[in-house]
């Protein structure tokens, strides 16, 4: 066995690509879907904290409704609605349809403007019912 | 005896492994029930906020539809959080040793965290917490 791996281009090939929407919000939808993970383990802590009696929950709650508990969460709201709206293109695109490259910029600017328009929705339904 | 094959040799006629579509199928099957599954969990997101620690356990304890929700999201949602970063690892991590260590770190992280979640969830659910 001598035929060791060459080097190989891996993919995505950022460095020989013109930078273009469906590429950028490609890269995205798998960073929302890591900074998510985190929102899993938040979620999680939520359940164990809850379980463990109202002095951990109230640390919990306190953490999560402090000044840099409210960007995080912000910002996993913001991913959340990205990585839905991005993974459903993708499932669109997995079913084999979409590919027209019009449509396909159509559908990251879509997820784009969805994101940001349903994050901003529930932060002021948040404001509006008490919740931060 | 060296062998003057070229991986792309070798590999035809040995066909596909016929084990990857289960688990690119799995990530897609957790991604759709996922869609209403997540826009549940904002409004249940959103009515938790603004409550304290009773009206949580409250809102946990006065239907059979608030915890199973609950439950069945951090499943899915879990099941989808290892296929996900699965293939982020199998992408992007090439040696053997490190790629075998974090796929199984990311596999026992999502199944213990996960069961952990699950176990509180029905813990106060079914009146262990008050």
């Amino acid at each position: 066995m001598t035929d060791a791996p060459r080097e190989r281009p891996l993919s995505p090939h950022t460095t020989i690509w013109r930078w273009h929407l469906t590429m950028a919000t490609s890269i995205l939808h798998r960073a929302s879907g890591c900074a998510l993970y985190g929102g899993g383990l938040i979620l999680a802590i939520w359940a164990m904290t809850l379980a463990a009696g109202p002095e951990a929950y109230g640390t919990f709650k306190a953490v999560m409704g402090s000044f840099p508990g409210k960007i995080v969460m912000f910002g996993l709201t913001l991913a959340t609605f990205y990585h839905l709206a991005k993974g459903i293109q993708h499932l669109i695109w997995d079913a084999g349809h979409g590919y027209n490259l019009k449509t396909a910029t159509m559908g990251a600017i879509a997820t784009i403007a969805f994101a940001i328009a349903a994050t901003l929705a529930v932060w002021i339904i948040a404001a509006m019912t008490g919740a931060l | 005896m060296a062998s003057y094959r070229t991986p792309l040799g070798r590999a035809r006629g040995l066909g596909a492994a016929k084990h990857g579509v289960g688990a690119w199928i799995a990530e897609r099957v957790t991604a759709v029930a996922l869609v209403p599954l997540v826009l549940w969990a904002v409004f249940a997101g959103l009515r938790l906020a603004a409550t304290d620690y009773y009206g949580a356990v409250e809102w946990l304890t006065s239907s059979a539809l608030n915890p199973v929700l609950m439950g069945l999201f951090v499943i899915v949602g879990f099941m989808h959080m290892h296929a996900g970063l699965r293939v982020v690892i199998e992408d992007y991590i090439e040696k053997h040793l490190t790629r075998a260590g974090l796929l199984l770190l990311n596999l026992f992280a999502c199944s213990l965290i996960g069961a952990l979640a699950v176990f509180s969830i029905l813990k106060v659910a079914l009146g262990g917490a008050y």
